[in-house]
């Protein structure tokens, strides 16, 4: 038996830098976007490589990892890199190479496109292919999302980029709170205590701690053993779940999904920013969620027509103010879009009078 | 396999349907085929499958694997055990083809041929296997040179964005610093000993497009701090229209200088004669607007560094926050001491006083930025507000009357000694 090795870490990303990359390391002078998906960086060398921006679905197959191989081998000198949301980018030193590099991916189907004013892939989580909290799939609904917007992948007719991204439960593994458009999996039940199971499968005061509204009590009953939620402070974050799963809080009918818009992370013009509460809930609708992807298309529609030049969502809904929003996109305002939810909440209401009809 | 009318429906439409390709794997693979069904039936009841189950990992380490499990295990007995193996991404996600057939060869082998490429956090995660595939398979992850990625309250596997490697706006070298810090906290990264997850994201500049502000309790950026450097004949080229705006990505051929970009410049510190673009730059607070629509014109200064803020996370549970700027600006050469040594000593400060399942940016808001700053030993500076407080209601202890009375600013309970 040889050694056991722990604790080496990746490896060094150094083997694994395409040769101009590794020449021009540091020294990279401009870009330009020569069309949609490539990308042109030039060096003080004079050097140049395109880049190959191509969509992925992110849960893929191990065949679907050695098919990318193929064509970075026959194109890309046998190295290719992933975005920070899920594309792949294939390399070229000659612009001569492109027509055959697009023809080898409309072969298999692969899109090219998500630079710029674009709509890029949608970042997100796992959903019911994986994880245990969702109310709602990941890959499905962002199948059926970027199958309707496909058209904005591949080009750049938008005011600015658009970001989209998917979370399947509060828990926002995909850190869904700062996107142009943010879908986020909602559920609106209570937990349901299983009392038999929860003694043998929880303990029960850090089942009480999980609990971010204090919603969780022992159980008058010392002999049960167990906890009761008080459900009108429960806001179905799910957290007891995750520390007690005899606390399951899932309703099929019930859960959801909640659009959020106009966050952002760069610093462009304007500082970060966090998503806002559009629509509260629209059914869970498999396997194609018809309702939401019509009122994404809806939201990208009225934001196309109305933004300025270089407005990103949020900087739109900014400057037009949000009963604008909520009225050019047709959206009822309801109880549930007045935050109050911990401290934040006060800060979110108006205290001028700039405000329209 | 099993039937699967309504997955079926994802095979149709323009974007690469992951139906279609997991249907190539469940062919050859029956765990995969069971974890179509599975899919399938949750389609069909709303309602996940999967359920928090028995801790399993790799001998000697706390991390890097996570158990699932179905409750439905007699009808998909391939997915009774289904873990997920999270492997440390290299810098950047580059690759060979070379290395990442290794990494396939080995998931076929010992896994359902499943993967995210790549999760949120930025690790490969291989989707699906029993537990006693995990030593077999870690094993072969070592000898061709992979680690475990982190999971559960320990440090995340740190990632970056392209940075030098093919971006010229990178104010430091992101995939080293990665790669260093990856390093050298692996003894952390494997081992869950924090009240919470910590996160690094670092960023080569304000564009931030690792989305470190938002991801990461640790979000490191790239800044500079001298002059933006401006060819002026490039300004007259976008002027012109024969450089397009953003370097062609967008729809718009021509850049109008004035409205387009003096007009929209936060701090109004440029302005534009029609022949000469003039920057202010000591106004400037670094926001890339003018640099990202003419990047052929204007570049980021030369006197480069970080600034390092503290604290995202997602809503849970106090609210969602974005990282606060705690440094606003340092060094950034290797080896990377100085970040080394600031998140170790934050660490310190949380590990000591933090609660369980408590993040470093919510135990801020419960004791204070003023016990952070002193724990580390950072002195406050107007950069790290947004607006000063709106209220009388601070403090005051016995070593501000001590530094009142030696002629000292009011910096901290010991005294910042100048
Ligand atoms: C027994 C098998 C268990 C498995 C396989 C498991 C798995 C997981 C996984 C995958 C996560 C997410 C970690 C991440 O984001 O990287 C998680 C989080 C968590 N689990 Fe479990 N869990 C188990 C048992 C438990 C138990 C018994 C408790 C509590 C009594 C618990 C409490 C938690 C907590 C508090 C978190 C959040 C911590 C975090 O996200 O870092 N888990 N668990
Ligand atoms: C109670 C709190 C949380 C629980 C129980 C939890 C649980 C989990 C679980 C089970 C997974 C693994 C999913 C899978 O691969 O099967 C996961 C992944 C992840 N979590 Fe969490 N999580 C929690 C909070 C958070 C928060 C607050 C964040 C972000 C700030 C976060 C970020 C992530 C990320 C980035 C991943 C990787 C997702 C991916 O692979 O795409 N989690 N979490
Ligand atoms: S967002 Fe929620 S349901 Fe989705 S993967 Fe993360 S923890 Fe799981
Ligand atoms: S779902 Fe969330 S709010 Fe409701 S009882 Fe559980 S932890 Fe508390
Ligand atoms: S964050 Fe800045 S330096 Fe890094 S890739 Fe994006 S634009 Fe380039
Ligand atoms: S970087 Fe932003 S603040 Fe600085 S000059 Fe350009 S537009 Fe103005």
């Amino acid at each position: 038996m040889t050694e056991r090795k722990t604790d080496i870490g990746p490896p060094h990303y150094g083997q694994f830098l395409h040769p101009v990359i590794k020449a021009n390391y540091g020294k990279w002078k401009y870009h330009e976007i020569i069309e949609p998906g490539v990308l042109l960086h030039v060096s003080e060398t004079g050097d140049k490589i395109y880049s190959v921006r191509v969509g992925s679905p992110r849960l893929v197959s191990t065949d679907f990892v050695r098919e990318a191989c193929d064509i970075a081998d026959k194109h890309s000198q046998g190295y290719f890199r992933f975005t920070s949301r899920h594309n792949m980018e294939f390399f070229l030193t000659d612009l001569a190479q492109l027509p055959a590099l697009k023809a080898d991916l409309a072969a298999k189907g692969l899109p090219i496109g998500g630079t710029g004013h674009s709509v890029t892939s949608i970042v997100h989580t796992q959903g019911w292919v994986h994880c245990h909290t969702p109310a709602i799939d990941a890959s499905g609904i962002v199948k059926a999302v970027m199958d309707d917007l496909f058209e904005y992948f591949g080009s750049h007719e938008l005011p600015a980029q658009v970001r989209l991204a998917l979370a399947c439960c509060l828990n926002m593994c995909g850190a869904v709170h700062c996107s142009d458009i943010a879908i986020c999996g909602v559920h609106r039940t209570p937990p349901k205590v299983l009392h038999d199971k929860l003694r043998h499968l929880c303990e029960i005061p850090t089942t009480i701690a999980s609990c971010p509204t204090g919603a969780i009590r022992p159980h008058p009953d010392k002999s049960l053993k167990s906890v009761i939620v008080n459900e009108e402070r429960c806001m179905y974050c799910g957290n007891c779940y995750t520390m007690c799963p005899a606390m399951p809080c899932f309703d099929a009918e019930k859960g959801g999904i909640a659009i959020l818009v106009g966050g952002k992370v760069s610093n462009s013009k304007t500082p970060p920013a966090f998503s806002r509460l559009a629509i509260p809930w629209i059914p869970n609708n498999p396997p194609r969620w018809p309702e939401v992807v019509a009122a994404i298309r809806k939201i990208l529609t009225k934001y196309a027509e109305g933004a300025n030049k270089w407005e990103r969502v949020g900087e739109w809904i900014e400057r037009i103010g949000w009963e604008r929003f909520f009225e050019v996109c047709d959206i009822p305002f309801t109880f549930q879009h007045i935050d109050d939810y911990k401290f934040q909440a006060y800060d979110t209401y108006r205290t001028s009078m700039h405000f329209k009809f | 396999m099993h039937k699967t009318p309504l997955l079926d429906q994802l095979e149709s439409g323009p974007w690469p349907s992951f139906v279609t390709d997991l249907k190539r794997a469940a062919a050859k693979k029956p765990q995969t085929a069971d974890l179509l069904g599975l899919l399938e039936r949750s389609y069909v009841d709303k309602i996940t499958h999967w359920k928090h189950g028995g801790i399993v990992g790799v001998l000697g380490y706390g991390s890097g694997i996570i158990g699932r499990y179905t409750d439905l295990p007699d009808e998909f007995p391939g997915c009774e055990h289904f873990h997920t193996i999270r492997v440390n991404h290299p810098s950047a996600w580059m690759y060979t083809t070379k290395a990442l057939r290794e990494l396939m060869d080995i998931w076929d082998e010992h896994g359902s041929s499943v993967l995210n490429m790549h999760g949120s956090t930025g690790d490969i995660i291989f989707l699906g296997t029993r537990t006693e595939e995990l030593e077999p398979c870690f094993a072969k992850l070592t000898e061709k040179g992979w680690d475990l990625g982190g999971s559960g309250s320990a440090f995340r596997s740190p990632s970056c964005c392209i940075g030098p490697a093919r971006c010229e706006w990178a104010m430091y070298d992101t995939l080293e610093a990665c790669y260093e810090l990856t390093q050298e906290f692996q003894f952390d990264l494997h081992r869950p000993s924090y009240p919470y997850k910590y996160k690094l994201k670092l960023s080569g500049c304000p564009n931030d497009c690792v989305a470190a502000v938002a991801r990461a309790d640790c979000s490191v950026i790239g800044v500079w701090k001298d002059d933006i450097r401006i060819d002026q004949s490039a300004v007259q080229a976008y002027a012109g229209g024969e450089l397009k705006p953003r370097g062609g990505a967008t729809k718009y051929d021509k850049l109008d200088i004035q409205k387009d970009v003096v007009e929209l410049c936060p701090t109004q510190c440029m302005s534009w004669d029609g022949k000469t673009l003039k920057i202010n730059n000591r106004e400037c607070n670094h926001c890339m607007h003018c640099i990202n629509l003419m990047p052929q014109a204007l570049r980021p200064g030369t006197e480069r560094g970080a600034a390092f803020l503290l604290g995202s996370h997602a809503p849970i549970l106090e609210g969602a926050q974005l990282s606060w700027v705690i440094v606003p600006f340092m060094e950034m050469e290797k080896p990377f001491d100085n970040l080394k040594e600031l998140m170790s000593n934050i660490a310190e400060w949380w590990s000591e006083h933090g609660k369980n399942r408590e993040r470093v940016g919510e135990l801020i808001l419960r004791l204070g930025m003023r016990s952070l700053l002193e724990a580390i030993g950072v002195e406050p500076a107007p950069q790290q507000v947004r607006i000063p407080r709106a209220n009388p209601f601070f403090f005051w202890y016995q070593s501000d009357f001590d530094a009142e009375a030696k002629g000292r600013r009011y910096d901290t309970r010991q005294g910042f000694v100048r």
